[in-house]
């Protein structure tokens, strides 16, 4: 069967899945994210949950306004994130190290724990070489938790801030946390890494087993300073030595418990460098199928939750359907570029039969790797499965792109929706003129505060992502991890601040982003993607929440059918994209045309 | 005030607008619109760049700063001539003013002051001739007044002591008679004083819709002041060079100038479509909460109804020919001058041929109405006899008990059908002749010609109409249902009103209501919408939040479709303006880049002449549509009654898709134009 045909029966089985789990996960989150909501896994959890409960002083009855929730939310990101940095720190000390690493580097450490509390999992390091398990497993499990479970809550708060009327609370930040964590993602994560190990992924406390090579091999690497960093010349190139490799070393550990959230919660951060694409952590093509289902499967879910709880079943599916509709074009631009591939490559006769191949695993192939891409960066998840820098331009385009619209298209578990929310809300409003009434959201009147809330989380997200690219590209230390120059060099580090600020993770592999100053900007990009974007979020849910609801009449528009999916597209495509137009002209899209003229980075 | 319409480019208008547009440049104005205001930075700095420029380049920067100084100027324009309309009428109504001479009664004497000192609780006299020199109540007399000046019409109208006509105005005449006034307002805060200064637009407050447009407006210009800024360091990376006068064209075609410049505009030409239609809003933002009405609470008579009982049809009892029914009935209300009298004589000739006929030469007298009888009818008199012969007709029991005293029966028959025309809605009037009961004459309330139509169109555009009226539930239950509203309160009180605007305003809807009597002003104050009727009392006028000149009711659904049209003008031209972004990106961002990257020339999709030609082009295109939107602006989008979801479509594609193709079509014809005459 030829490659194409399989790719689009691949496809279709995919979005099949993605609509079958989308209303079972609904119902479930549902119950899960209502403090009186009964699941059948009560007996197991519920002692469990009043335990935790009592252990942290919660009164479960007890709800907060939008002002509270914000700080319980923020205190605990706060001691979390302080938490990590201090494992991370002292992992030499501290046991389940077989490998006996050394400590973590301050700026490193800072960046790692940022990344990790902003469900980020952006990596300057390479997982096997220098985290121990009890840092991997603790360290930063426990965020891979929790960080998704904080996305969720907010969702549900916003939800139920539109749900809700003339009322003030938005719900209970530790109830909504606990409840995600123990009811929704720890089952799901057993369930799901037993599948994994059964797809021969591996889960294990050993020491990493040592393989001697068949035949001794001479490679070249760059070669690394005393500090651990790559070593430069005079000229600010990287050094590289030549070294005989006679052994490998072949990475064990308890990876499938650490992919399972890894997936499920969009964190992204691999348990090995090569992340999804090493043979252990993403072993068959199921493997794969089902790691790219369980990005998707919340995002997926939440919609279907939004349109019940605000009892409107058909806006739910609209926004589930815009999502859908963007992430199919994104895919199968993606995937077209890359079957195109390389011209220069093919004129020398280089290029493999059937377009890039360059960066990508054998196993998966170019449908396999597109779709991964395009969905790692609908979503927030950030974890790969081929190297995103050497796709072809408009195939890099695509990810780029997805995570500059503010990763809206099911998006990280939580931020995703309310990402999408906020351009409904923005839509509704220009529309809500147009039909010549006070914009109504679901009976809501949209007003100013509204609208400031909404524009100030599409002002962050510009700011963060441009102020520091802008900054990075014309300053020393900016340019001193680039590996490549021109427009591809652009991109690379237009990409990390990007995939910094949507807390995506993932990277365009060529930015060697371990230094003080990168592990630092991106550090505080990451922390404003998230934090900043998501206290005007619930100072729209705070708002909404205490509005009366106008019941719908003719006067009104419905925010479901084709007339809102086009509405919502355009109001994404016109005021979330167009901010990032030039830049991506001077990256991606120049670099396309250069390649078309015969030109390479 | 009736003003003559005005053709929308009145030079009268035009001229000093030209002059404003100018006056309007001072920064201290400008800084109030954040997106003319970055424009106007923008221009300025531009104007400098033409120094610094490069010689080969300076003609072309200096082309961009003229056309960047045209879109502020533009703007200011539009403004302009919104408040030109206004302060055209402001004018005539400040000549009006005149100073008038009071007559203030003092410990019963009486000197004359000038209207301007006079303060609130005085008491003025006004005779024949005299201008009331102030807004008051009528607290003694009644007179004939010409209110022409305020509300245009000719026709006088009564002004009385007590009762729901009490209120006079400032400015008007006294035509006849002697009434005493007392002063309600307090100096320099009249009627006239606050017409004047609403439609000069001094005291124009932002609505709360605009308020939230503008935050988005100005969000907007800081995102993409942000991406012009980074773009130069993002320049020297790719060693391109983007000097300032480019990259202020790039973001003056980017931040949405169309819509900032026409938003005053639009919110001016929608309270001055206010005032053409004779209503006085006191607030854009009541003009605004109109577009937003869900309820309608409309009074029966004088709205629904024409205010009138009118015959409609002869019920004869048993034995009694319908002609001799109608033939008595005319008898009895010959001299009957009440619309319902009158309208029986007319039923008559138009059924039966029956003419009316002189009383004195039938030899009867007139009986009229009073409260006690609750009949009238005439006495016959033949040949001066004694013998009277009594025709009557009035409520059925006061009839009944008439025959009955006479001696007569009140058959079963009329008694069944008076009960089935009250089922009706109608009222029964029963004809009797001594002692002989002739029949019963159906009085009906004459819906108003066209209102069905009208409530549809309120229905379509998702208002609810609710009738209120002292009627009984079962007559107001039929007007109800041929009327076509879709709810009424019948035997309502002014408390029941109030109670009702409340409960739908706890459900959260917006209510709307006209009203005139002092007894109506809690629930005018209470409705989001309230239209006082001119006609009606001080208090009234004072309570509600816009006045009728013409004391029309009906023209509450006027206003409501002026409220939504302003939105729909504001909604429509910020998704034209946003839209547009896309071809301007497509004409100037490969412009920018073609020196240092000849190969993205496949990007410059129109074909544009050249790197020069085609930023100048988005500018000047850029410019131009203010210009050529400010009739649109004006006049506003036009409204139908289509329902929100076509509405929605409508302009999704004439706004939303047309701002995207348009700009293509105009760049490229401006990107011609330039290139022939060698501007570029």
């Amino acid at each position: 069967m030829n490659t194409q045909l399989l790719g689009w029966i691949q496809f279709a089985l995919y979005v099949v899945a993605l609509v079958l789990i989308t209303k079972p996960i609904g119902l479930y989150l549902l119950r899960v994210l209502d403090a009186e909501g009964r699941t059948w896994l009560d007996p197991i959890f519920r002692p469990l949950e009043k335990l935790t409960y009592a252990l942290m002083g919660v009164n479960p009855k007890r709800e907060h306004n939008w002002k509270q929730y914000t700080f319980a939310m923020l205190a605990f990101s706060l001691v979390g994130c302080l938490f990590t940095y201090a494992i991370l720190r002292l992992q030499n000390i501290l046991p389940l190290n077989p490998q006996g690493l050394g400590p973590v580097s301050p700026d490193l450490a800072f960046n790692t724990a940022t990344s990790f509390t902003t469900n980020t999992n952006w990596q300057s390091y390479g997982g096997e070489g220098t985290m121990s398990y009890l840092s991997q497993m603790v360290g930063l499990t426990f965020h891979n938790f929790v960080s998704a479970a904080t996305g969720i809550a907010i969702a549900a708060a916003l939800v139920r801030g539109i749900a809700r009327h003339s009322a003030q609370t938005i719900g209970n930040f530790w109830v909504d946390l606990v409840r995600v964590t123990y009811y929704l993602l720890i089952p799901i994560c057993v369930a799901f890494a037993v599948i994994l190990v059964s797809q021969g992924m591996i889960q294990n406390f050993k020491p990493y087993t040592k393989a001697t090579l068949v035949e001794p091999m001479k490679v070249s690497v760059a070669k690394v300073d005393k500090d651990g960093k790559p070593a430069v010349d005079a000229k600010g190139n990287p050094v590289m030595e030549e070294q005989t490799v006679t052994e490998q070393n072949i990475v064990q550990g308890p990876m499938a418990s650490q992919i399972a959230i890894k997936m499920l919660g969009t964190n992204g951060g691999g348990y090995t460098n090569a992340n999804a694409a090493q043979p252990f952590e993403n072993p068959t093509p199921l493997s794969n199928f089902l790691q790219m289902l369980s990005i998707f499967s919340i995002g997926s879910g939440l919609t279907y939750y939004l349109g019940r709880m605000v009892k409107n079943q058909r806006h739910g599916w609209t926004v589930w359907a815009v999502m859908v509709a963007l992430f199919i074009a994104g895919v199968l631009l993606a995937w077209h570029s890359e079957v195109a591939g390389n011209p220069i490559h093919q004129h020398l006769g280089v290029a493999a039969a059937d377009g890039n191949m360059e960066g990508k695993e054998v196993r998966f192939g170019i449908f396999n790797s597109a779709l991964f891409a395009t969905i790692t960066t609908d979503a927030s998840c950030g974890a790969v499965n081929s190297m995103h820098d050497s796709f072809t331009p408009l195939g890099g385009f695509v990810p780029l792109f997805n995570i500059q619209l503010g990763e809206i298209i099911f998006g990280g578990v939580g931020a995703g929706l309310y990402g999408m929310l906020v351009f409904v809300v923005l839509g509704v409003f220009i529309a809500g003129l147009m039909v010549g009434r006070t914009p109504e959201y679901l009976g809501k009147k949209i007003e100013s505060y509204d609208v400031k809330m909404a524009m100030l989380a599409l002002l962050i997200l510009a700011v963060d992502i441009l102020a520091f690219s802008a900054w990075a590209v014309v300053s020393k230390w900016g340019l001193a991890g680039l590996n490549n120059n021109g427009p591809h060099g652009l991109s690379e580090i237009l990409y990390a601040f990007s995939s910094g600020t949507g807390n995506n993770g993932s990277a365009f592999a060529g930015l060697s982003a371990n230094t003080p100053w990168y592990n630092t900007t991106l550090g505080i990009a990451m922390l404003v993607g998230r934090f900043l974007m998501i206290v005007p979020i619930l100072g729209l849910a705070g708002s909404l929440v205490r509005k009366k609801i106008t019941p719908a009449s003719a006067g009104t528009f419905p925010v479901y059918g084709g007339t809102f999916f086009i509405l919502l597209i355009g109001t994404i495509l016109l005021i979330g994209a167009l901010n990032f137009l030039p830049a991506l002209t001077l990256g991606p899209v120049v670099e396309h045309f250069l390649m078309q003229g015969g030109k390479l980075f | 005030m009736k003003t003559k319409s005005r053709s929308l480019f009145d030079w009268e208008i035009v001229a000093p607008a030209i002059g404003d547009s100018f006056k309007k440049l001072d920064p201290r104005l400008m800084v109030k619109n954040p997106v003319m205001f970055v424009t106007m930075v923008g221009a300025a700095l531009t104007t400098i760049g033409i120094f610094t420029a490069e010689p080969s380049l300076r003609g072309f920067v200096a082309q961009l700063a003229i056309w960047l100084w045209f879109t502020v100027l533009f703007a200011n324009f539009a403004e302009a001539m919104a408040e030109g309309r206004g302060k055209a009428q402001a004018a005539a109504l400040r000549r009006m003013r005149t100073t008038t001479m009071a007559r203030r009664l003092h410990n019963g004497r009486e000197d004359k002051v000038p209207a301007t000192d006079l303060e609130k609780g005085d008491t003025v006299v006004c005779e024949t001739g005299d201008t009331i020199p102030a807004d008051g109540d009528v607290i003694e007399g009644i007179a004939s007044v010409d209110e022409a000046a305020i509300t245009g019409e000719s026709a006088p109208v009564i002004r009385e002591s007590g009762g729901d006509r009490s209120a006079v105005t400032g400015g008007t005449r006294v035509l006849s008679d002697r009434i005493v006034i007392q002063v309600t307002m307090e100096k320099g805060g009249g009627f006239l004083d606050r017409m004047i200064a609403l439609v000069e637009g001094a005291r124009r407050q932002k609505t709360p819709n605009e308020i939230a447009l503008t935050i988005l407006l100005a969000a907007l210009t800081f995102i993409f002041l942000l991406v012009v800024v980074t773009l130069k360091p993002f320049g020297i990376y790719s060693a391109t060079v983007f000097s300032i006068p480019v990259l202020v064209a790039l973001l003056v075609c980017l931040i949405p100038t169309t819509i900032g410049g026409l938003l005053s505009a639009i919110g001016i030409a929608g309270m001055d479509r206010v005032l053409q239609r004779n209503v006085l809003a006191m607030s854009g933002r009541a003009v605004e909460a109109a577009g937003d009405v869900d309820v309608l609470l409309l009074d029966k008579t004088g709205t629904i109804t024409l205010g009138n009982r009118m015959a409609i049809a002869f019920h004869p009892a048993p034995g009694v020919a319908e002609n001799d029914l109608a033939a008595a009935a005319q008898l009895s209300s010959l001299a009957d001058e009440t619309p319902e009298g009158r309208s029986i004589v007319v039923l008559a000739k138009e059924r039966f041929g029956l003419r009316a006929r002189e009383m004195h030469e039938l030899e009867a007298t007139f009986v009229p109405f009073t409260a006690q009888t609750r009949m009238s009818g005439v006495d016959f008199h033949p040949n001066g006899s004694q013998a009277l012969d009594r025709i009557r007709k009035g409520a059925a029991e006061a009839v009944r008990t008439f025959v009955e005293t006479a001696g007569g029966a009140f058959p079963q028959a009329v008694q069944a059908e008076i009960e089935q025309i009250s089922r009706r809605g109608a009222t029964p009037l029963v004809v009797a002749s001594n002692m002989a009961t002739l029949g019963v004459i159906e009085l009906k309330d004459v819906v108003k010609g066209g209102i069905k139509e009208r409530f549809a169109q309120l229905r379509k555009m998702g208002i609810r109409t609710v009738m209120i009226t002292g009627d009984n539930p079962l007559t107001a239950g039929a007007i109800a249902a041929e009327s076509g509203v879709d709810d009424f309160m019948a035997e309502a009180t002014p408390e029941d009103k109030l109670k009702r605007i409340r409960t739908e305003q706890a459900e959260g809807r917006l209510v709307a209501m006209t009203g005139d009597g002092t007894n109506d002003a809690p629930a005018l104050a209470q409705a989001d919408v309230g239209v006082a009727m001119n006609t009606g009392t001080q208090a009234a006028r004072e309570a509600g939040n816009m006045v009728d000149l013409d004391s029309n009711p009906t023209k509450l659904i006027d206003i409501v479709e002026i409220g939504k049209q302003m939105l729909m003008t504001r909604g429509s031209l910020t998704t034209f303006s946003i839209a547009n972004d896309v071809a301007k990106y497509f004409a100037i961002l490969p412009a920018m880049l073609m020196a240092t990257f000849p190969a993205i020339a496949p990007l410059n999709v129109m074909n544009l002449h050249s790197p020069t030609s085609a930023i100048l082009s988005a500018v000047i295109f850029n410019a131009l549509i203010i210009i050529a939107l400010i009739p649109l602006a004006l006049k506003g989008v036009a409204y139908k009654a289509i329902g929100a979801l076509a509405i929605l479509q409508r302009n999704l594609l004439i706004y939303g898709l047309g701002g995207i193709i348009v700009p293509f079509i105009g760049i490229k014809l401006i990107d011609l134009i330039i290139t022939g005459l060698s501007l570029a």
